[in-house]
């Protein structure tokens, strides 16, 4: 472990360092997609449609994230109403 | 019916127009019949590194607005046969760019052409939404550093999200990654982030690997796809890279530094 490990950690360099702040940041990312259940996307419609019942929004206004904690997992949802909409 | 394929990185100065540059000019050398289109309005920069800068007449914006037809603004290569060059407007405003304008013009090429390569502007803007909106492929240009490395990641969340294939629940956009300016002698040192380092982090199959290479600017300042240039690393590294894109069973070449094992050992504490 001790003489070996040592000679490796110099003979990486700063590339090393690179890669690891790299997949902190790519991995947070990587959690928030990939995993959704598979009704995602049909569920997503379907808000869309009935959302268009009362108001107009454009096709990205409906965003939808799983949070999970342990056993714990929580629905996000996040709706944008457009701005003049949003003041009736 | 053409298949479209967009270039696009999120971050600037990677080898985009380069690549798209390349990427073009090797497929209709392949005997596709190719366009390449400039999606950045206001900056263009692909008529330059095409070397056609005094023949653009009629641009991309111009042939949306009606103002000109397509026949009028492609621009024919006077070195490689099948391939056109449609260029971005260099005054009109981002707006000029319409869903519906784009979509008309990519449709009118696609009765005519086998490949059109969408050379996308740098950000996540409007233009870069526009270039990969209607892609059904998409070559990730990344350096192997870290803003390149993560604005690529950006890019490949928008692609799965953003794009037409995604709106409307198709096969999802098709994606490669293109390393650029790969420097082997400093990846062997330990200072650049390696091919399986970037592959690891992306998770996307990986296209080619360019090397770091002067034929690349030598080529852009005299306006001629460096694929051309036959005796650089470069320009064999993306000949490589289309006839993967091709389908060719190819090994990936340049990836291991110039010195041999008793270079490395000596070289690296210097």
């Amino acid at each position: 472990m001790s003489w070996l490990n040592l000679f490796k950690a110099d003979r990486k360099g700063s590339a090393s360092l690179a890669k690891e702040r790299l997949q902190v940041v790519v991995a947070h990312r990587r959690s928030n997609r990939g995993d959704h259940p598979a009704y995602f996307p049909k569920l997503q419609k379907d808000l869309l449609r009935v959302l268009r019942k009362y108001v107009e929004v454009s096709d990205d206004a409906v965003q939808m994230d799983i949070e999970r904690d342990g056993d714990l997992e929580v629905l996000e949802l996040n709706i944008t109403l457009p701005e003049q909409q949003a003041r009736n | 019916m053409a298949r479209i394929i967009v270039v696009t990185s999120g971050k600037g100065g990677v080898g985009k127009t380069t690549t798209a540059a390349s990427f073009a000019a090797g497929l209709a050398r392949a005997g596709h019949k190719t366009v390449v289109i400039d999606f950045d309005v206001g900056l263009r920069n692909l008529d330059l590194i095409m070397g056609c800068e005094r023949r653009v007449v009629y641009d991309f914006v111009n042939v949306i607005s009606k103002e000109a037809n397509l026949k009028q603004a492609l621009i024919r290569d006077k070195r490689v046969e099948n391939l056109y060059i449609l260029a971005a407007s260099q005054t009109r405003d981002k707006d000029a760019l319409t869903d519906d304008g784009v979509a008309r013009v990519l449709e009118d090429l696609s009765a005519d052409f086998d490949y059109i390569v969408c050379d996308s502007p740098a950000g996540i803007e409007r233009g870069a939404l526009m270039a990969m909106h209607f892609a059904d492929e998409a070559l990730i240009v990344t350096n192997p550093e870290v803003s390149s490395v993560r604005d690529s990641d950006r890019v490949l969340g928008m692609l799965e999200a953003r794009t037409k294939r995604a709106a409307n629940d198709e096969d999802p956009v098709k994606q490669h990654l293109v390393l650029t300016r790969y420097a082997s002698s400093r990846v062997g040192k330990g200072e650049m982030l390696s091919v399986e380092d970037v592959t690891d982090i992306l998770a996307i199959p990986l296209l080619g690997v360019i090397p770091e290479s002067e034929a690349v600017l030598n080529a852009s300042n005299a306006g001629s796809p460096v694929i051309l240039e036959q005796d650089s690393s470069a320009g064999l590294a993306y000949d490589d890279m289309v006839a993967r894109f091709l389908g060719e069973d190819r090994p990936m070449r340049f990836l291991e530094d110039k010195k041999g094992l008793f270079g490395r050992m000596f070289g690296r504490r210097v």
